[in-house]
């Protein structure tokens, strides 16, 4: 059983969770992942580690409040605790000095920028994070990330704070200006934006890393669900990533394939309402 | 009894599920032998001198001797002579291939049939469990620790086997639940998932310490384990469990399965109950199994008991040429699997919203033998054909999981990733052993068994050595 420290709401439906767990915290590094289990039959699924507090043993987990499984995380409170939780999973970012590092992150994908941007910094890089949300309320982290970042642009899509427009929008304007000199991107969070970021950095040359988010069940690739096409290889994203070269990823494929269960996931989220589990969260 | 007796009696037949029932329901199909078949069946056993099923069994029980317990009724000495040689014999009497090991060695081949030994160990690790006391006094402990990667069959046996001896061990899983292969694997109606947890409890018993969500290379290292853990010893027994795919057209069309994925889905997350289970599995009127081998079996009777039909198992060699357990292929028959032999597919077809419709198959024919010894399959010009499915699961084999190795660069892998271990079952790493499919690639449950307890015999003796070297440094 691994014990929440601390639970609170970042936007509506986004959990932050702290979460006891000494070994992970020792192990974590920006990129990897963990897959978390709340309760004897709910799903594993995979979450992002926003942060990881060696001394204090504890990680970092944010969590969107999608399905059944996401309702249930969503649903705790400090001082309960989640059954299972292992990692850290995957291969951590490749950090060195790139100069200036932009990182992209949109939604719940901004959690995995934050120690990434903690790591860049370290290694001496300029950083700067573009992370975007509907509207002001969902936008996460901007606290977090002006504490690490050089700069940090917030963008709304219905201009209610920052940037009025796309993160893309944000990220043309960087690219453009020759002051900036972007020596890589790092984007994460819904497909449809990574592979805008792609498409963006294309052109200029600039290298971009994805951080990938299929559907796994186990995290240690032992079940190929979380397969996916990188210049026409198949990879899978729980060992061989989750972060891969923007640039050669199949965005529409893994598109395709995150919706392979919509129609039941919104059936066990009829079923957990039904056992009274979801209670109001707002 | 006189062997011309022992000859007449008929081999008992293992009494199951009817098949149309049990097509709809995930129970065990083979019920198990009631006490006077069993003590029949073991009257069959002509006792040789020298006798040969015992070489045929990779743990070496000494088939004969528990056999001879069950026929004079001694059912406690039957049990002890079983767990002498094997921690698990509930699991191998369900899953072991005896047709290809101890049962085909039996001198009553010849005449016959042979002595049913999988009925048999089946039926003694049955009562064992219901009714057997706890065993004798613990063994005195040596205050050596074993650490164990991975509690799948090898791993499960090396504990025990070590525990056994005395040595305090903990067994690191990655999953939420210890079992490998038999529990996120073997379904419910073959290997009922009550067994596993009885038999891990009685590991427990002997002291075995079990921790699950733990990577080893990921959440722990080796040198971590064998430093600040204070272990005295590692043994890597992680299995191949990265499911291979075969490479053609459309394998990432929604309904695409590997059988890893497909089981685990039913058997560890229990899709089968969703959504009182949370995890989906994606169920359809028809489905296609790709392979051969008992995996593809346990799929292609999943999709059926999941309401497929037909549910159609795709194979490129002929029946005879199938790596599966006769009965698994018998019961698959019975529960109205349809069987597409020697027919190859070529490409997985999709309709317009990226959902599986149909595999392209083409029809195969057997040349001459090729390095496995069994006749090569040929592709025959133009005899392409459609095999309607919305769900198709690969079975198609198993490569080494690479995140152990990838983060232990010490330890040396042949070209496939698979761990080279020298005739002790040690590693390049000094301490550090292996055993498994980790080491000889997919292989089977009792095979990795074998492993395991070789590998704990090998610790034992290196852990002696280090205790007798100590010593000597202090004398």
């Amino acid at each position: 059983m691994f014990l929440i420290r601390e639970a609170r709401w970042l936007a509506k439906d986004v959990r932050w969770l702290v979460v006891e767990s000494p070994r992970i915290a020792a192990r974590h590094r920006a990129g990897h992942f963990v897959i978390v289990r709340p309760v004897e039959n709910s799903e594993r699924i995979p979450l992002t580690v926003a942060d990881a507090d060696r001394v204090g043993g504890t990680i970092t987990l944010v969590v969107q409040r999608v399905g059944a499984t996401t309702t249930r995380l969503c649903a705790l409170e400090r001082g309960d605790s989640i059954l299972d939780v292992v990692g850290p999973l995957g291969k951590p970012t490749e950090i060195r000095n790139f100069g200036h590092a932009v990182l992209v992150g949109g939604g719940v994908g901004t959690a995995v920028i934050h120690p990434q941007a903690i790591a860049l910094k370290q290694a001496g890089n300029r950083v700067s994070a573009i992370i975007g949300g509907r509207s002001r309320d969902y936008v996460i982290l901007e606290e977090e990330l002006s504490a690490v970042c050089d700069a940090v642009y917030p963008c709304t899509d219905d201009g209610s704070y920052g940037y009025a427009g796309l993160v893309t929008g944000k990220l043309a304007e960087l690219i453009g200006d020759s002051a900036e000199q972007v020596g890589v991107v790092l984007t994460a969070g819904p497909v449809a934006m990574m592979k805008a970021v792609a498409a963006l950095t294309r052109t200029p040359g600039i290298p971009t890393i994805a951080s990938l988010n299929p559907i796994m069940v186990d995290g240690t690739g032992m079940c190929g669900g979380c397969r996916v096409m990188i210049e026409g290889t198949m990879m899978f994203a729980c060992v061989d990533g989750p972060e891969f070269d923007a640039h050669k990823v199949d965005f529409d494929e893994l598109n395709n394939r995150l919706r392979a269960y919509r129609a039941q996931e919104k059936a066990s989220l009829e079923h957990l309402c039904r056992l009274g589990l979801n209670r109001s969260m707002d | 009894m006189k062997p011309a007796e022992r000859m007449k009696i008929p081999r008992q037949s293992m009494p199951e599920q009817e098949a149309g029932e049990r097509a709809r329901n995930f129970q065990e199909v083979n019920t198990g032998l009631a006490r006077e078949a069993a003590r029949l069946e073991a009257q069959r056993c002509l006792r040789c001198k020298n006798a040969k099923c015992i070489a045929g069994c990779p743990v070496g029980i000494d088939i004969p001797a528990f056999i001879e317990a069950v026929a004079e009724g001694d059912l406690d000495k039957a049990a002890a002579v079983l767990y002498e040689a094997n921690a698990l014999p509930g699991i191998t009497g369900r899953v072991c291939p005896q047709e290809t090991q101890c049962e085909v060695r039996c001198i009553r081949v010849g005449k016959g049939e042979p002595v049913a030994i999988g009925y048999l160990e089946r039926f003694v690790a049955d009562w064992a469990r219901e009714s057997r006391k706890e065993g004798g006094a613990p063994p005195r402990p040596t205050g050596k620790n074993v650490a164990v990667v991975g509690g799948g069959p090898a791993g499960l046996t090396c504990a025990g086997e070590l525990a056994k001896k005395g040595h305090s061990v903990t067994i690191f899983e990655a999953l939420h639940k210890v079992g490998g292969v038999l529990v996120y694997g073997i379904p419910e109606f073959r290997l009922p998932k009550s067994i596993i947890s009885q038999e891990v409890a009685g590991l427990e018993a002997l002291g075995v310490r079990i921790v699950c969500n733990t990577v080893v290379g990921q959440t722990v290292t080796i040198d971590e384990l064998l430093g600040a853990e204070g272990f005295d010893v590692v043994f890597i027994a992680n299995g191949a469990g990265l499911p291979v795919f075969l490479g053609i057209p459309g394998e990432n069309l929604l309904g695409v399965y590997s059988a890893n994925e497909y089981l685990t889905r039913v058997n560890l997350m229990g899709a089968f109950s969703f959504p009182a289970c949370e995890t989906p599995v994606l169920s359809s009127a028809e489905a296609v199994v790709v392979g051969g081998g008992n995996t593809a079996m346990d799929a292609v009777r999943t999709a059926r008991r999941l309401g497929a039909d037909p549910a159609t198992l795709v194979y490129r060699r002929s029946r005879e040429e199938m790596p599966a357990r006769i009965e698994e292929v018998k019961h698959a028959e019975q529960e109205g699997v349809q069987f597409q032999m020697l027919a190859n597919p070529v490409e997985i077809l999709g309709d317009e919203d990226g959902w599986v419709r149909a595999v392209r198959c083409v029809r195969m024919e057997l040349g001459e033998p090729d390095e496995s010894g069994r006749r090569r399959p040929i592709a025959v010009a133009d005899s392409e054909f459609e095999v309607p499915c919305q769900v198709l699961i690969e079975a198609v084999g198993t490569r080494a999981n690479p995140v152990l190795t990838q983060t232990t660069p010490d330890l040396a892998t042949n070209r496939w990733g698979y761990i080279e271990i020298d005739d002790n079952h040690m590693t390049s790493i000094r301490g550090v052993f292996a055993g498994g499919d980790i080491v000889r690639g997919a292989a089977t449950v009792i095979l990795a068994m074998g492993d395991g307890k070789q590998a704990a015999e090998a610790i034992d003796r290196y852990l002696a050595g280090k205790r007798a070297s100590m010593a000597d440094e202090t004398a």
